[in-house]
């Protein structure tokens, strides 16, 4: 098994370049499986790893790849967006995109990197990968090197799609509000970031949406709220001045949603789906039904 | 939104069932379920159940006999009975209809929402279901029901779109049966399920929506699904 093991990392070394002797790949992988009895997986990895780091050249992958934690890679990508950092020892964090999408990085400030800038494209060698609530992300240590370059990436939309029904709507949904500097939903009339505010109204939904298949988080903004729901900002603000309860938004909202099919469509952020389009599912129509009827004939 | 669950000690004694324990955020087995299409006939013969590991937070799975692994079912039909049968606390048991046949669903005082919903509502109504499996063993085989996690009044055409996808994926489970796919192995070895059968079954849903009663469009008893045996 470890002779088939260390063949396959050999292929996958010679096409990146790297060239390693099958025995000193077989000996490693014997020792860490039979002596220090380290699960098969984490020996492969730990392998890759180690000559990944020794040659210097981390593979380059495209951010859709990146499926699991603790790799060691390298990326050509855009910076999208910089976020005002959470703590003192995150320097920068934000998201950068490839064509493939787009993922978060942080930056950390004991790594003593250069600033990077929204909108720049940088190689990004020597990050690693790590996951964090189900999301995948990329962190910057002293490891890590980065450089600007000429190209300009197109950073891909990724937009998706799902049609299927919406399961629930989460608190934190209908009429809130949010701080006017940074924009943060409010908790508690408190910002996180700059704590008791005026703040101003928002509409907002978060659901979930289920196709039988897969789940989907999603967020609607005001403006696909009004158009599909009838409800505006105004007669949310109404609604709650009359029933002196803001909740009433939300299960307006909830009668209106909640077990009923759409198509949604927007760009995937982390866990949620921006949606930028949403439309209630048509019925199916004569000649659809009598169609799966023939297909179910024909099994 | 939460999963609440019943502490064993408070429960009616019919919902002393195979609980799924899943906590209000389930950390260990962090993503959320997906709710399965599953036609009632085929829901009521199910009786595999079965947990992936011993964490006492592990969720519940139903094996169906065509192979949907089912933890959270999304169904639509008609509500035709509904009784509060609590002693005390309110505890609500209704029947929600397809073409196929009933699901039966059980909400009390951790189903808040959906416990409101049942009191309001009467029935004959469309209703769409978001809910966990429940499976009750009195001793002589298991019978299995809902706890609903909402339950919402919708239209017929959402109950059409229902039908179709359940449909869909009712036959895509059916093709796999034979198959190296471990849920159908799984569904053969337990139920060793005649496709032919549920395979009529399908065809029963699919038909309903081509056989409307002429009398249902003008009706105002909000569409009771009249299923004509002698036309399948």
């Amino acid at each position: 098994m470890i002779k088939e093991i260390a063949e396959q990392l050999k292929t996958r070394f010679s096409e990146m370049d790297i060239e390693v002797p099958l025995e000193e790949i077989e000996s490693k992988l014997d020792a860490l499986i039979n002596e220090y009895r380290v699960p098969v997986d984490e020996a492969k990895r730990s392998v890759v790893n180690q000559y990944l780091r020794k040659s210097d050249i981390p593979e380059l992958v495209k951010i859709r790849d990146i499926q699991s934690e603790g790799q060691w890679v390298s990326l050509k990508a855009k910076v999208v967006q910089l976020w005002t950092s959470e703590s003192e020892s995150i320097a920068q964090a934000g998201l950068i995109g490839d064509e493939t999408g787009t993922i978060k990085f942080t930056k950390w400030a004991k790594s003593d990197l250069p600033l990077v800038e929204e909108g720049k494209c940088y190689m990004f060698k020597n990050v690693v990968t790590d996951e964090w609530q189900g999301r995948f992300q990329v962190n910057f240590n002293k490891n890590t090197e980065i450089q600007e370059i000429e190209e300009n990436i197109e950073v891909g939309s990724s937009v998706e799609e799902i049609t299927g029904a919406i399961m629930n709507i989460q608190s934190g949904s209908g009429l809130i509000k949010r701080c006017e500097s940074c924009n943060r939903a409010l908790v508690k009339g408190s910002c996180g970031e700059h704590g008791k505010v005026e703040g101003k109204y928002d509409l907002r939904v978060k659901a979930v949406i289920d196709d039988g298949k897969i789940v989907q988080d999603i967020l609607l903004n005001k403006d696909t709220i009004e158009t599909l729901t009838g409800i505006t900002l105004d007669s949310a603000k109404e609604m709650v001045a009359e029933a002196l309860d803001p909740s009433v938004v939300l299960d307006a909202l909830a009668d209106k949603l909640v077990g009923r099919y759409f198509k949604v469509q927007g760009p995937k952020i982390g866990r949620y789906m921006l949606v930028e389009e949403i439309q209630k599912m048509p019925v199916a129509s004569d000649h659809e039904i009598k169609e799966l009827i023939a297909q179910v004939e024909a099994l | 939104m939460q999963d609440a669950e019943i502490p064993m000690e408070f429960a009616p004694r019919h919902a002393q069932i195979s609980e799924d324990t899943e906590p209000p955020i389930n950390r260990r087995f962090g993503r959320r379920e997906v709710a399965k299409r599953v036609f009632a006939k085929e829901y009521r013969e199910s009786n595999l159940t079965f947990k992936e590991s011993d964490d006492q937070y592990a969720p519940l799975y139903l094996l169906t006999p065509t192979g949907a692994k089912c933890n959270r079912v999304f169904i639509v039909g008609t509500l035709t009975e509904k009784e509060d049968i609590g002693a005390g606390a309110e505890f609500w048991r209704a029947r929600v209809v397809d073409p196929t046949g009933a699901f039966t669903i059980y909400a009390g005082q951790y189903q808040p929402e959906a416990t409101r919903a049942l009191a309001e509502i009467e029935p004959p109504q469309f209703v769409a279901v978001a809910g966990k499996v429940s499976v009750y063993d009195p001793g002589d085989g298991k019978i299995t029901s809902i706890r609903p996690e909402s339950i919402s009044v919708i239209d017929a055409e959402s109950r059409d779109i229902w039908i179709m996808e359940t449909a869909r994926h009712t036959l895509e489970r059916i093709s796999t049966i034979g198959s190296e796919d471990p849920d159908a192995k799984k569904a053969v070895e337990h139920y060793s399920p005649d496709r032919e059968y549920y395979k009529q079954m399908v065809l029963m849903a699919l038909m309903s929506m081509t056989d409307k009663p002429a009398e249902e469009k003008d009706s105002d008893k909000g569409g009771f699904d009249v299923i004509d045996l002698s036309k399948i």
